[in-house]
């Protein structure tokens, strides 16, 4: 039937940009863990992620399979290129100073973005075709399973890397009490590094897989990530599994909203979200009351 | 110490519970404040005495009691409004605005009496005029007793210590509460300045504040206090004259059973 | 009048004396000032200058942030030009109804965002400035789409209009006086020092009676109308508005007017203001870098200088100055 049909058709495009929302809301969480801001150039990862797809792919010309992981480390560099030249070197560890550094970072790496790549939109080539895949009679972009499996993936080896590695557990041993950890041996600043890294790595990912199909453009990660940033607090700010509900949950709702009630508004849905979560419940579906 | 005249309960305290998560810190902790006197609330670390202030002072909920204070019923209340009910109070790890200057920081312990009208502040009217002179004036004298009035323009982080010690004490002081509650104000100070507080808390007791005083410093609780209550793990182990108390056996167990602080 | 009495009187008055004279000052700049270009740069800076002031109220005193100022500033500059054109309303009812509306906006935002930390309200007020700048975009019928709106009337007041650079930087610099004598009154009150107590510490200020929660809604939806005053009276200085100037660069750039005068200090916001405003003039052939320029100040000076340029430096002033006078008077404060 046309409106099933429809329904999945907003499904299943909710459900992409969901994911995508979830890997940016998980890079959000982990450098609020460790270090308890909100990371503003998280948005600009996402950015940088599609210019380094772009750059290996058509710049370099590069095999995707070589070019994707690149783009992913050189955004997980950019990160904690960030931290170390931009945050550690700071004086004060007031919050406020501190946000408004990332503000100014942000600033800085997507001035730097618009010099390098231009303010004009870019085509990135999807990974594999741009023939759209039938599925239950909706249609499906072939980059669209890739997000859905490279996300996958991703949350798995995070699980893995969380609860079985050294380097995981002294995150969430950070993340924890950084007073603490600092007595038991652990190299706080290190772990605050690798976090930036590793907020890059998702946010870069992110970037490099939605960009083939959204437009890619030196502030396209300002929208994505202020949804990602939506989603993380819809899930209940810095929980794992709350970024992803609230991901996925926000995409989809963002989907069917475009879909039955406007395209126009598309954007401010995820924004109502955001306020009605903060007005109602401010620690998201998932979160604990009382924290913030 | 001589009976005073008014012996009446300014503060009762009855009830008083708060978990954190399955730790009780504070059991069903119950005792009384006299007006005009001072009451010391001692006990070994962790004993509940931080958060029975706290509680007293509207910055957590407890889960089950009741606080009156004349008359008036504290719990629920907002922070803010139980000091406009004349309740100060000083931190035990100083909450002192160290950017601002050393007046500025007091003149903020008069912030229930500064006026809260925005539009009044904007046009700087002649009554908000006459004001501020007055708060001013009051800040001076506070700065004054407390032997600050040659920092007054310091930005308060700038201070030493035992003057930041003194400076909390001031901007608790100077809005002339009914009751004040000071959470170790002679911890990490020497004995020369500790003696200066005790002169201080004596002073303020004469001018008929009611106090209650957290602390651990058991020579300045025996020497100031005219009634004591003893916390241990929550609970409510012993009450009574500083003498009587000192000799209980519980309470002795208590400290000696932990590790305890004394000047 | 002695000399002694004349000193006091000065010291007791300096915040009125320090007023008045800047007014005079700039009341006479345009007698010398001929070059149109030159008064427009500087109208420009006043137009800045009153946004930063109710900013820094909300940022530098009351220790929050705000990346969507500059949607304030649209609404009320998109707010007096429909106002005024589409009803014909004279433009002081436009812009007074549109800082109404302006409030409540703040008001509604701020309510449940102000709650919690700082963060949650930086992004809230970045997706703000977001929805709003799609807003002016999309919404062609009445804010002219990409192109905006022209034909804006000169602003006028009972029949007296303001017209061309000269009367429009007598308005504009009046209003930035008001702004800053209002604001000023403001930090030497108890309301204000309780702000600058909840910047410090909440707890502390909520223990000594600060309505918390209440000062930070007020100074959040005061420093909305600021902006909005001032989009009213830009719209109708240049006669011509669009939306790229009410994005979130713009907002960033506000916040950076107010961190380089100096978080807290009323007369930096002026200098963050000039500055800011007169930078792209200044860049020359380096302009196509101005955002990353304006990433690196920002960093630069929080790295350094975290409390800004002139709020750091007056702070020192402010010691060695109180220092010097106690000993040179003998007595204390």
């Amino acid at each position: 039937m046309g409106s099933f049909q429809d329904f999945l058709q907003f499904v299943f495009s909710g459900l992409t940009s969901g994911a995508i929302y979830a890997m940016v809301a998980i890079g959000f969480g982990v450098v609020h863990n460790t270090m308890g801001i909100v990371n503003f150039t998280q948005v600009d990862f996402v950015s940088l992620g599609g210019m380094l797809l772009y750059g290996g792919l058509v710049g370099a010309t590069l095999p995707a399979i070589m070019a994707l992981p690149a783009a992913v480390a050189g955004v997980a560099l950019a990160g904690a290129l960030v931290e170390l030249v931009g945050l550690r070197s700071s004086r004060s560890r007031d919050h406020l100073v501190l946000i408004l550094l990332t503000i100014g970072l942000s600033i800085i790496l997507r001035g730097a973005m618009q010099r390098i790549w231009g303010k004009n939109p870019l085509a990135v080539p999807p990974l594999s075709g741009e023939r759209p895949l039938r599925l239950l009679g909706a249609s499906l972009l072939p980059q669209a399973v890739w997000i859905f499996l490279f996300t996958a993936l991703t949350i798995g080896l995070l699980v893995w890397f969380f609860r079985r590695t050294t380097a995981g557990l002294a995150m969430r041993a950070v993340a924890s009490n950084p007073t603490a950890a600092a007595v038991v041996g652990l190299r706080v600043p290190r772990v605050r590094t690798a976090s930036f890294a590793l907020a890059g790595a998702l946010g870069g990912l992110a970037g490099a897989l939605v960009t083939p199909i959204a437009t890619l453009r030196y502030d396209v990660g300002v929208l994505l990530g202020l949804k990602g940033f939506a989603a993380a607090i819809l899930g209940g700010f810095g929980s794992f599994p709350g970024a992803i509900v609230g991901g996925l949950t926000l995409g989809l709702l963002e989907s069917l909203g475009a879909g039955y009630l406007s395209s126009a508004w598309k954007d401010t849905i995820a924004f109502l979200i955001l306020l009605l979560v903060l007005f109602v419940r401010p620690h998201g579906l998932l979160g604990k009351a009382g924290g913030a | 110490m001589a009976m005073a005249a008014n012996d009446t309960a300014i503060l009762r305290v009855s009830g008083l519970t708060k978990h954190f998560g399955g730790l009780p810190a504070l059991s069903e902790v119950g005792f009384v404040a006299r007006k005009g006197q001072v009451t010391a609330l001692i006990g070994p670390n962790g004993a509940g005495k931080t958060t029975c202030i706290d509680c007293l002072t509207g910055l957590l909920r407890a889960d089950r009691g009741s606080m009156v204070f004349d008359g008036r019923e504290l719990s629920g209340l907002p922070p803010h409004r139980i000091a406009r009910l004349g309740i100060a109070r000083t931190f035990q790890n100083l909450r002192l605005y160290p950017r601002l200057s050393v007046l500025e920081n007091v003149l903020c312990g008069l912030s229930a009496q500064a006026g809260d009208s925005f539009l009044e502040a904007f046009l700087r009217t002649p009554a908000l005029r006459h004001r501020e002179r007055r708060l001013r004036l009051a800040a001076l004298e506070a700065l004054d007793t407390f032997g600050l009035s040659a920092k007054a323009d310091w930005p308060a982080g700038a201070l030493a210590y035992g003057d930041k010690k003194r400076l909390e004490l001031a901007r608790a002081f100077v809005s002339g509460p009914q009751l004040l509650l000071l959470d170790e104000p002679v911890a990490g100070l020497n004995p020369e300045e500790t003696e200066r507080v005790a002169v201080l808390i004596r002073q303020m007791r004469r001018g008929g504040v009611t106090l209650v005083l957290v602390e651990h410093d058991m020579d300045l609780v025996m020497s100031v206090s005219d009634h004591v209550v003893v916390l241990d793990g929550g609970r409510r182990i012993a009450e009574g004259a500083p003498e009587d108390v000192r000799r209980n056996p519980l309470v002795l167990e208590a400290y000696l059973g932990k590790m305890s602080v004394t000047a | 009048m002695t000399a002694q009495r004349a000193a006091a009187f000065a010291e007791r008055h300096h915040t009125g004396l320090a007023v008045v004279g800047l007014s005079l000052a700039l009341a006479l700049v345009p007698l010398f000032l001929a070059n149109p270009w030159k008064l427009g740069v500087l109208n420009l800076i006043g137009v800045h200058a009153v946004i930063a002031l109710g900013l820094n109220l909300f940022v530098g005193y009351a220790g929050q942030i705000s990346l969507g100022h500059a949607a304030f500033f649209g609404l009320g500059a998109y707010g007096s030009a429909i106002l005024t054109t589409a009803f014909a309303m004279p433009p002081l009812a436009a812009m007074v109804l549109t800082a109404v509306g302006v409030a409540l906006t703040a008001l509604l935002l701020g309510v449940p965002t102000l709650r919690l930390t700082g963060h949650y309200l930086a992004m809230a007020t970045l997706g703000f400035n977001i929805v709003v700048h799609n807003l002016f975009v999309q919404w062609d019928r009445v804010t002219g789409g990409p192109s905006g709106l022209t034909g804006i009337p000169p602003f006028s007041v009972l029949g007296v209009a303001f017209p061309g650079e000269v009367r429009a930087y007598y308005l504009l610099w009046g209003a930035v006086m008001i702004a800053l004598t209002l604001c000023l009154n403001l930090v030497r009150s108890g309301v204000g020092r309780g702000l600058a107590a909840l910047a410090e510490d909440e707890v502390s200020a909520a223990a000594m009676g600060v309505n918390v929660r209440r000062g930070k809604i007020v100074v959040f939806t005061v420093s909305a109308v600021f902006a909005s005053v001032a989009g009213s009276l830009f719209a109708h200085y240049l006669g011509t508005i669009t939306p790229d100037t009410f994005g979130i660069f713009a907002s960033i750039d506000l916040l950076l007017m107010v961190v380089i005068g100096g978080m807290g200090s009323l007369w930096g916001s002026l200098a963050g203001a000039a500055f800011i405003t007169v930078l792209p003039h200044l860049l020359g052939p380096l302009e196509a870098y101005k955002e990353i320029i304006h990433g690196l100040i920002l960093v630069g000076i929080l790295l350094v200088l975290p409390r800004g340029l002139v709020a750091d430096m007056a702070g020192l002033a402010r010691v060695r100055l109180a220092r010097g006078w106690s000993a040179l008077t003998g007595r204390p404060a």
